[in-house]
């Protein structure tokens, strides 16, 4: 049989393009694995290049606001875990403290250096996490095991603590709920001992790579101007040429007492986000060990009270519940009605892993907040891609995804 | 007589109320007991109209009109080091007097302070965007416009940005329903497959461990197997299936229940 002639052309030629200047709108994501969660993105490419980024975000919306304005506070706390699950403890923090302000109690000693201590974990882990995913989407994967070994370490300490591993939950308002347990500050010390040669090790693995540096020099670069203008906080932001920590600027707990750095950058790229968040670990490390000095003072002058004292606000301490019949009708009322803050509003920034999160809450008396808003610094981390991708190419996509450390529970709430 | 539910704000409310209860105030201070804040506070008042201002939690609190914004908010970055637009919403009003209460969020570097300008605006009324002075605003504003479709003028893309475009109402208002609506309950499907495949999909199964033994269909029967389909009476065989082939393996004994001894004595 007569082979038909048009039969062998190939079916592409006959494509007709209608429009003339060759863009071609990539889809990025929602289920791409170097989008580090639920991040959509539109590239608008000229060739490789990107002309016109627009991030499509609330792929994890579960309402968070919504839900808050329908709970007791504390039946609110273990949701805050959801937002920034890599350090939920942060959150757990941010929130506590929010409320603490409105209803004006002041937290016990010991309670305020196991709370920094939980903080600081959450930062190394946070940041290890960061690190481990980051040069995994680079390619670097073993990086991402030896990080991924020190992360799990941090994790057990925790879980010793509350039980839990990723949604801690470990913060109530008005203190702690528990004192550390025996091997606590045993494990701390070993593994913080091991950390500087940990951080060597990375180090070693990245600063000199010629892949790595290629993928993080001069790519992704924030200006002064345009981190400001976006909101960015954190890492992001000292990155930028800020040195703007909030535990420094604006102490809360016991950060004041503390010697510590801020490590900051004027290059803005993903290199300089990558210093500042290895400088960052080393600075936490340095905190925990004060904390643990800190820790081991209050031991000594005997003060041992966890959660602040306020019965119109704050259950009483286990013993008292079980064996003081007032402190049992403030503890039911507290449980099954939830406790009234006055009528009022508070703006609470605390510095999280990720940059400032701050908890917003209008009260009006009520056992419910009237309005709670959370601002969550990966959100503007996000928007920045807007600005920051047009210019870049498409493998630049990831590692500049991967530097701005942004996570997708905190981004859609 | 049943009670009175109202319906301009369908929110949880405490079930347990004292009457005589009086909820006390977060204190608020004078502008004038903080040197940095009274400064700010007069360059404001002398190029706009300031309704209230005062200090709570240690952050001023300064009320403007609604037309204002974009001034107040370019003099603030510009004249007094507020560099930073922390955060900006909408508290929704309407149950009380139709208004929303909208808030700023600034955050002055150089100065540690922190500072919030609120307004009101009537329902329906939109805000001037601030977009072109923070460029967060651009998320900020497209959030309040999700949340309680509250639009700003100017702005470059009003869309929605949490929820998908053809979402219906506005989340964060006090009106809307806590539970899922008829519109929420069929998003999927009627967008899917349209409206008239309701009736053969049916409305969703929220339990997730739900077993159906007559659904042989979806769920397998274990020991009691029939091919897909089969309409099931609840007197099916039985289906005996042996572990081991017949005839066994090399050196491998076939363990038959009956030949084997069960030692049933806990204190053995």
């Amino acid at each position: 049989m007569a082979q038909v002639k048009n039969r062998l052309t190939p079916f592409f030629e006959n494509i007709t393009f209608d429009r003339e200047d060759n863009e071609l709108i990539l889809n990025f994501g929602p289920q791409h694995p170097s989008a580090h969660g639920q991040l959509r993105l539109m590239l608008h490419l000229q060739q490789e290049q990107i002309v016109k980024a627009h991030p499509d975000v609330g792929y994890l919306h579960r309402g968070m606001e919504k839900m808050a304005e329908n709970m007791i506070y504390n039946e609110f706390m273990p949701t805050t875990d959801r937002m920034d699950y890599i350090a939920s403890s942060s959150n757990n923090y941010g929130f506590a403290l929010a409320v603490e302000k409105l209803i004006d109690v002041e937290v016990p000693r010991r309670a305020k250096v196991i709370r920094m201590m939980l903080l600081e974990i959450n930062r190394l882990m946070s940041h290890l996490f960061w690190l481990a995913t980051t040069a995994l989407d680079i390619g670097a994967m073993t990086v991402f095991l030896y990080a991924f070994r020190e992360r799990e370490y941090l994790m057990d300490i925790i879980e010793g603590y509350c039980g839990a591993r990723l949604t801690h939950a470990a913060i109530r308002i008005g203190g702690v709920p528990l004192d550390i347990q025996d091997s606590f500050i045993t494990q701390l010390r070993t593994f913080l001992d091991k950390l500087p040669a940990n951080i060597k090790d990375y180090e070693d693995l990245l600063d000199t790579n010629r892949i790595w540096l290629m993928r993080m020099e001069e790519v992704g670069t924030i200006s002064t101007e345009m981190a400001l203008s976006w909101g960015c906080t954190g890492p992001m932001l000292r990155a930028s040429g800020v040195q703007w920590d909030i535990r420094k600027e604006e102490p809360y707990e016991l950060y004041d007492e503390i010697e510590f750095n801020v490590p900051y950058s004027d290059k803005g790229d993903n290199f300089a986000r990558y210093r500042v968040y290895m400088e960052e670990m080393r600075e936490t490390a340095k905190i925990l060990y004060q904390t643990i000095d800190m820790y081991e003072e209050t031991v000594k002058n005997g003060q041992t009270e966890l959660m602040a004292h306020a019965p119109k606000y704050i259950s009483a301490p286990k013993l008292d519940i079980m064996t003081q019949n007032y402190s049992l009708m403030q503890h039911f009322v507290l449980v099954t009605q939830g406790m009234r803050p006055p009528v009022g509003e508070v703006y609470i920034a605390t510095e999280s892993p990720k940059g400032e999160l701050g908890f917003f809450i209008n009260s009006q008396g009520g056992p419910y907040p009237y309005r709670l808003k959370l601002r969550a610094p990966s959100f503007w981390h996000t928007g920045i891609l807007t600005d920051l991708l047009p210019g870049h190419y498409i493998p630049d996509v990831v590692s500049i995804i991967g530097t701005t450390n942004i996570v997708f529970g905190e981004v859609d709430r | 007589m049943r009670a009175y539910t109202p319906k301009d704000d369908v929110q949880a409310k405490s079930y347990y109320t004292d009457r005589y209860y009086v909820a006390p105030q977060v204190p608020k201070q004078e502008v004038e007991t903080d040197e940095v804040f009274a400064a700010d506070l007069a360059a404001l008042k002398a190029k706009f109209e300031v309704k209230e201002s005062f200090i709570q939690v240690g952050q001023m609190v300064v009320y403007i009109n609604a037309n204002d914004i974009y001034g107040v908010l370019e003099f603030l970055r510009d004249e007094l080091t507020y560099t930073q637009l922390s955060e900006m919403s909408a508290i929704d009003w309407l149950a009380k007097d139709n208004t929303f209460e909208i808030f700023y969020q600034m955050l002055s570097m150089t100065k540690r302070k922190r500072l919030r300008i609120k307004f009101f605006i009537n329902k329906g009324e939109a805000v001037d965007s601030v977009e072109s002075l923070f460029r967060c605003a651009d998320w900020s504003e497209r959030e309040m416009f999700d949340m309680f479709g509250i639009e700003a003028n100017n702005h470059p893309f009003m869309k929605r940005i949490l929820l998908p475009y053809d979402w219906q109402g506005n989340p964060l208002l006090k009106t809307y329903p806590l539970e899922g609506d008829e519109f929420a309950a069929w998003y999927e499907v009627d967008k899917i497959y349209g409206k008239e495949a309701r009736d053969v999909i049916g409305p969703e199964i929220r339990d997730t461990a739900r077993v159906d033994r007559y659904d042989s269909e979806r769920f397998a029967r274990l020991g009691f197997e029939v091919p897909k389909g089969t309409e099931i009476t609840g007197n099916e065989e039985p289906n005996k299936q042996d572990y081991q082939e017949e005839g066994g393996v090399f050196l491998v004994k076939k363990f038959t229940k009956d030949a084997s001894k069960i030692i049933d004595d806990p204190q053995r």
